[in-house]
């Protein structure tokens, strides 16, 4: 362990020693990629010719005027081949795993779409895949469960401790000690242990770096904020990382659940709930007891219910170079409805918060600001949950009817 | 001092005994007498876990047992009223075995005071390596404690002699990759293996990880000075009941 990755306060590599060896290839396996301009370059022509990159920027004009304020725009990471940002970083760390020469990947997975992506780019290099998702998850997700099974890939149901997002990548964790001489975990998110936060957030920075391009060549300047929700944090540190160095406010958003108050929720740093601990090998913000146990998150998006956070964006939170907001499941809805009718955009529950978030702050800017919200995925996966949430009848009798099918 | 305490036993013993159990579970009590039974059926050392709600390096047997321990309430704090009770009745050196963020959140210092006022030896922490260890060795140094290390059959025998810089008491071989309560195959790899972390350091060697039985603590004899009980006591204890302990114990001697 040369390089242990700290910002500020957070990060490191708090590992078992049976993994220490691993991690140390795989530090190397990344500084190689990093300092080599040919990685980038063909990096870049395959998303390009197999996920629709560049994506689009979109002015939003009939929010826009619904709110009276700033511009609003969206960067589409929801065209991507397979629905979501998390593909970005999956293709890079595909590409990695071929160049160590390892024939099986394994992931962690919360809403699925990371599943998903990672399932696709097994099949697509040829490895074996097995990927691990909390048990609630695989209840509320089973369209993407569907889709890596159809992959090729092998899902488990992880069926212990709060039986979501963190508890899948303990087990992912716990196949990789056992599987390191052929296997690469595929994290997917900007947390964990050291090169991981920084490795995700690298790939992902393709997201920020194409935005300001965009947005310079329609507005001619910079935007005023730019909003990304947060999970563990890789879809706010793409967006960000194309605006670190400008005079532009870098809102993340949080899922606030059912209120902050009825302490079910994933507030890590927009709420004073969370504290610096050290779990699944990194320190950051986790929302956890005075004893140091993990406590129970919720969120009406699978993707953002995660008691940890991205190291960076704690170091970021701490220097207040970033501010951290959080909406909650009816104020995520309501927004996931508007942009529907309004825009005839469908942005996942995940990334329906960040839209939340800039609404309510949309008409105290300027007509002449410019905001920029990454969709980080499309709406279309949480076709149950949303349902539900809209309390939409027709579905229900669909769904009776296909049972009753099913059960003739 | 473990490494004193462990030499000066072994000197009438091949091998030594350690054990492991997650404290409260499944009850306080019975965490009791299980310390109880094993320590009269002769076991040399005692490993007394902290249940942690993300245990990492722990497979199965031993996640669901501290789960459990967490639902019926076990505390940092009724853990060491624990280890207090137990270290105060038996006279075999007791150690903590947790995860970092047990111990980062009650502070390093304080932890390691509260160690120490409860006549505990040393600590296992799978999850914080050398490299991140400042203030936690700082602390057990402090108070004399032994911080204990790890190796793995992965360790490259440039870093086994880095480990072995911060180690002390004794260090921890695992028996192989994976996570604790599966199989291993006590081989020729395995000795090999063994004779690497016996060149690398001169304290005394532990082996855990998949060791279940006397076939396996027989093995290891003449290659390492302790055998470690880990999952298999909780196996069982939960197939046989608590009253089960003790003789599992004098099946291994
Ligand atoms: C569409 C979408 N957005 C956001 C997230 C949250 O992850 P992150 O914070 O790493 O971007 C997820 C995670 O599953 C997701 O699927």
């Amino acid at each position: 362990m040369k390089n242990r990755g700290y910002y500020g306060n957070y990060g490191g590599a708090f590992l078992p020693e049976i993994l220490v060896a691993t991690f140390d290839e795989l530090e190397q396996a990344f500084e190689n990629i990093k300092t080599d301009p040919g990685f980038w370059n063909d990096y870049e022509a395959l998303m390009s010719s197999y996920s629709c990159r560049p994506t689009p920027l979109t002015f939003a004009g009939n929010l826009t005027r619904e709110f009276g304020g700033a511009k609003i725009y969206i960067k589409r990471e929801d065209l991507n081949h397979t629905g979501a940002h998390k593909i970005n970083n999956v293709m890079g760390q595909g590409l990695l795993v071929q160049q160590m020469g390892k024939k099986r990947v394994i992931a962690e997975t919360g809403a699925g779409q990371h599943g998903v992506a990672t399932a696709t780019m097994a099949a697509k290099f040829g490895f074996d895949c097995t990927i691990y998702m909390g048990e609630v998850d695989v209840a509320r997700q089973r369209p993407n469960v569907f889709w890596m099974e159809q992959l090729g890939a092998t899902v488990v149901p992880v069926k212990t401790g709060t039986r979501i997002l963190k508890d899948a990548i303990n087990e992912a964790f716990r196949d990789w000690v056992s599987h390191m001489d052929t296997t690469h975990y595929v994290l997917g998110t900007a947390c964990g242990p050291h090169p991981f936060p920084e490795m995700v957030a690298y790939f992902q920075s393709i997201i920020g770096t194409e935005a300001r391009q965009q947005i310079l060549a329609r507005e001619g300047c910079l935007p005023k904020r730019v909003y990304a929700c947060v999970g563990g944090g890789s879809n706010a540190m793409g967006l960000f990382s194309g605006f670190l160095d400008d005079p532009v406010e870098l809102v993340g958003v949080e899922a606030g659940g059912k209120g902050i108050t009825s302490g079910q929720h994933a507030s890590r740093l927009s709420s004073k709930e969370a504290s610096p601990g050290i779990a699944q090998g990194y320190k950051t913000y986790f929302l956890q007891d005075d004893d140091g146990q993990m406590r129970e998150t919720h969120s009406i998006s699978a993707g953002l219910d995660y008691v940890g956070v991205s190291p960076i964006l704690s170091h970021m939170q701490d220097q207040g170079t970033a501010r951290f907001e959080s909406a909650t499941d009816m104020e995520v809805v309501a927004a996931l409805k508007l942009t529907l009718r309004k825009e005839g955009i469908i942005p996942a529950l995940e990334s329906a918060h960040a839209f939340a978030r800039a609404f309510k702050e949309a008409p105290s800017l300027s007509p002449e600001d410019a905001i920029i919200i990454n969709q980080s995925g499309r709406g279309d996966k949480d076709i149950f949950t949303v349902a539900d949430a809209v309390n939409d009848p027709k579905w229900k009798e669909f769904i009776i009817g296909k049972a009753a099918e099913y059960n003739a | 001092m473990l490494e004193a305490y462990i030499k000066e036993r072994r000197k009438s013993r091949d091998i030594l005994l350690m054990t492991h159990i997650v404290m409260g579970y499944p009850s306080f009590e019975d965490s009791f007498d299980i310390v109880t039974q094993m320590v009269e059926a002769g076991v040399d050392l005692m490993e007394l876990q902290i249940p942690f709600s993300d245990p990492m390096a722990d497979g199965p047997v031993i996640l669901t047992a501290n789960q459990n321990a967490l639902e019926r309430g076990s505390t940092v704090q009724r853990c060491f009223e624990f280890a207090q009770a137990v270290s105060t009745r038996f006279y075999i050196p007791f150690l903590f075995m947790s995860y970092a963020n047990i111990l980062y959140k009650y502070g390093f210092d304080r932890f390691s005071d509260k160690m120490d006022q409860v006549n505990l030896k040393g600590a296992i922490v799978p999850d914080l390596p050398p490299e991140e260890g400042d203030d936690y060795i700082r602390a057990m140094k402090r108070n004399t404690l032994d911080p204990i290390y790890i190796f793995s059959p992965e360790t490259s025998d440039e870093r086994l002699a880095y480990v072995s810089s911060f180690a002390s008491g004794f260090v921890y071989c695992m028996a192989r990759k994976g996570v604790t309560g599966r199989e291993t195959a006590f081989s020729e790899d395995l000795a090999t293996y063994l004779s690497r972390c016996r060149h690398a350091t001169a304290l005394p060697l532990a082996v855990g990880f998949g060791v279940k039985e006397k076939a396996d603590v027989d093995y290891l004899k003449g290659k390492a000075d302790i055998a470690v009980i880990g999952s298999q006591t909780i196996r069982i204890v939960e197939e046989n009941g608590v009253a089960a302990a003790g003789d599992f114990i004098h099946s291994l001697l």
